[in-house]
């Protein structure tokens, strides 16, 4: 465990996000380890998702630090952040796929920006990541209007997937989805995340997912982090929120 | 590391040597293919190959796929490569990607003559379906109206005077400043050209019948519909896209009723009143060109007004008022409701609104003048 704690690929250090007069994380601090599968789970409003949107850039902080494969993105310089925002790869909760593109021209989207490859070399990648997401090979040429909740989140990650980054922001992965598609869905985070080596930081208010495929959880409550480690952990925590969230009515030791 | 080639080739006629070493990784990912494309242009002729993976640093879904690809080449030739040294490491992946591509994509070849008919075909049927769709259109809304009339207090009376207020009321200063610069420069146009021969005071009459009839009507129209015409669609598309119409539906509401009577009815009577103060500016403006311009003073172009146009010619201009309007607000509505799920559709759909009703105002504008003439006014 202590090799691992030296390979934070994201730290996050004091950081304080706010808007308006409220601050909503007042000096949060996190690590995320090469490797894992983290859960990031507090109350609606407390701002899971400002954190992660922060991290990635697209809410200003007021102080701390962020650094992402050490590189510090305060103050990084564009190609240094531009190198950086290519080994991530985010799932945003409704997907937000490109509605005037195809399945197949939103995976190929990020290659086409950054890379030069040819057409059947992009081709076959694309249908390589559908196909590892577990989707048919008809669905390539269909529109984003065409398809239902879960392949929509399907046709995102493989989006997100597409430049074989080492991070996936996956936010709020199986909201929508109905119980056998979300648990299908933490599997296929699971064995991506074995079988390409992916880190991945996962927001999340599922308990199934974090109890199934979440290495470690981090607990958000009043803008920091309360509490983190495995589900025993926050299983045996006496923090009132905790206990309340991973022992209370809907949790799985109250229905065992 | 660069220095080391990502593949090399071996060969002794009979037995192909390939050695991979370094990053196969996404950034390697163009070279690469082109050297596996180039090792496996020879798969026919060894009759060994042998892939040698050991000095292999990275690996990921690009290189994966390309040793793929390189493995099921040397198959199709009916060769099976003999692979030394795969790290273990790498064993899921290459089992996820050995299902990829498996299914043929059969892309069918089209002739080039074919698809442009196909195209034209579609056109004309798409041109066919928008007229049959104002015409639903105008069928629901006509039985929209009867239902009104059946229960008048059901209609949306705060809603209409709310849509009054944002295509009537808020377009009068830009309508009013349009149509004044128009009359100006219709009349001045007319002074300096009549005046070559002598006819400056004619120059009245053509701006008074000209403006009454035509001009004043037709720019309220073709402004009402880029601004007025394309909000409708606009905020019905994406009513629609969010499923509020579907939610109105289900409610019991039909969104003719709540949505689309009071913005029609809103049209119906901003679009003549913006019409009168449009052709009202428009004589204005084009009486301060005559006077300032053309040194003709306002009690002789008012004189010569009252000889030149009777309350005919306004009237003409005014009665196609409400007919125009009543074709901007159902071409709008209609391709509102047409908006699909995507955000170019929803672009698509306003831009189809105000072309398709500036055509059709002009094109309605053509058979009132024929009806006009036809019975002598």
């Amino acid at each position: 465990m202590d090799d691992l704690r030296n390979d934070a690929v994201i730290r996050v250090r004091d950081v304080v996000v706010g808007f308006g007069d409220v601050n909503i994380l007042k000096g949060l601090s996190l690590d995320v380890y090469r490797g894992e599968v983290l859960g990031f789970v507090g109350g609606s409003g407390q701002g899971k998702s400002v954190l992660m949107r922060t991290i990635i850039g697209l809410l200003p902080k007021r102080s701390g630090s962020i650094e992402v494969f050490g590189v510090d993105l305060g103050d990084a310089s564009v190609d240094e952040r531009q190198s950086v925002e290519r080994r991530w790869g985010v799932l945003f909760q409704q997907g937000a796929l490109f509605s005037s593109l195809t399945v197949r021209q939103n995976v190929q989207f990020p290659m086409r920006e950054y890379l030069k490859l040819s057409r059947r070399m992009m081709d076959e990648i694309a249908m390589a990541k559908l196909e590892m997401v577990g989707l048919k090979p008809d669905v390539c040429d269909k529109f984003p209007s065409e398809l239902s909740g879960g392949m929509i989140k399907r046709v995102a990650l493989a989006r997100a997937l597409a430049l074989d980054p080492d991070i996936v922001f996956l936010d709020e992965p199986t909201s929508g989805l109905d119980p056998i598609g979300a648990a299908d869905f933490d599997d296929l985070i699971k064995t991506l995340s074995r079988t390409l080596g992916l880190t991945v930081y996962m927001v999340t208010h599922d308990l199934d997912s974090l109890h199934a495929i979440c290495d470690r959880i981090a607990v958000l409550a009043d803008g920091k982090v309360i509490t983190q480690g495995p589900i025993s952990t926050m299983l045996a925590s006496e923090h009132p929120w905790v206990k309340e969230y991973f022992r209370g009515k809907r949790s799985r030791v109250q229905a065992a | 590391m660069d220095d080391i080639p990502l593949l090399t080739t071996v060969s002794d006629g009979r037995r192909l040597a390939l050695v991979a070493a370094g990053s196969w990784t996404v950034e390697q990912a163009d070279e690469l293919e082109r050297l596996v494309d180039a090792a496996a242009r020879q798969r026919g002729e060894p009759d060994a190959v042998a892939i040698d993976m050991r000095r292999l640093e990275r690996l990921d879904t690009y290189g994966a796929w390309l040793f793929e690809r390189l493995v099921r080449e040397f198959n199709v030739a009916g060769r099976d490569p003999n692979v030394v040294g795969m790290p273990d490491q790498y064993r899921a992946l290459l089992d996820e990607v050995s299902h990829s591509n498996r299914a043929t994509m059969d892309r069918r070849r089209t002739n080039v003559i074919a698809n442009a008919l196909v195209v034209v075909g579609k056109t004309m049927a798409s041109v066919g379906a928008d007229l049959l769709a104002i015409v639903q259109m105008y069928g629901a809304v006509t039985a929209a109206i009867g239902r009104m009339l059946l229960h008048p207090t059901r209609f949306r009376f705060t809603s209409m005077v709310h849509h009054i207020d944002r295509v009537a009321w808020r377009a009068v200063p830009i309508i009013l400043l349009i149509t004044f610069l128009i009359g100006a420069i219709i009349a001045q146009q007319g002074i300096f050209h009549f005046r070559k021969f002598g006819a400056d005071v004619f120059v009245v009459d053509m701006l008074g019948i000209l403006v009454l009839r035509e001009i004043g009507v037709l720019i309220v129209c073709i402004m009402v519909a880029g601004r007025s015409g394309s909000a409708y669609t606009a905020e019905l598309g994406s009513m629609k896209m969010r499923e509020e119409i579907d939610a109105l539906r289900t409610m019991g509401f039909d969104p003719i009723d709540v949505l689309i009577l009071p913005r029609l009815f809103a049209l119906i009577i901003g679009v003549p009143i913006l019409s009168f103060l449009g052709s009202m500016a428009a004589l204005y403006g084009g009486g301060l060109v005559c006077w300032l311009y053309g040194g003709m003073s306002p009690e002789i172009f008012l004189g010569r007004l009252r000889e030149a146009i009777t309350l005919d010619h306004f009237a003409v201009g005014i009665y196609k008022a409400p007919f125009m309007a009543m074709i901007i607000g159902i071409v709008a509505t209609v391709e509102g409701l047409a908006v699909e799920g995507s955000a170019e559709s929803l672009g698509l759909r306003t831009t189809a609104s105000v072309v398709k009703s500036i055509f059709l105002v002009i094109v309605l504008d053509g058979f009132f003048a024929i009806f006009f003439a036809s019975i002598g006014k």
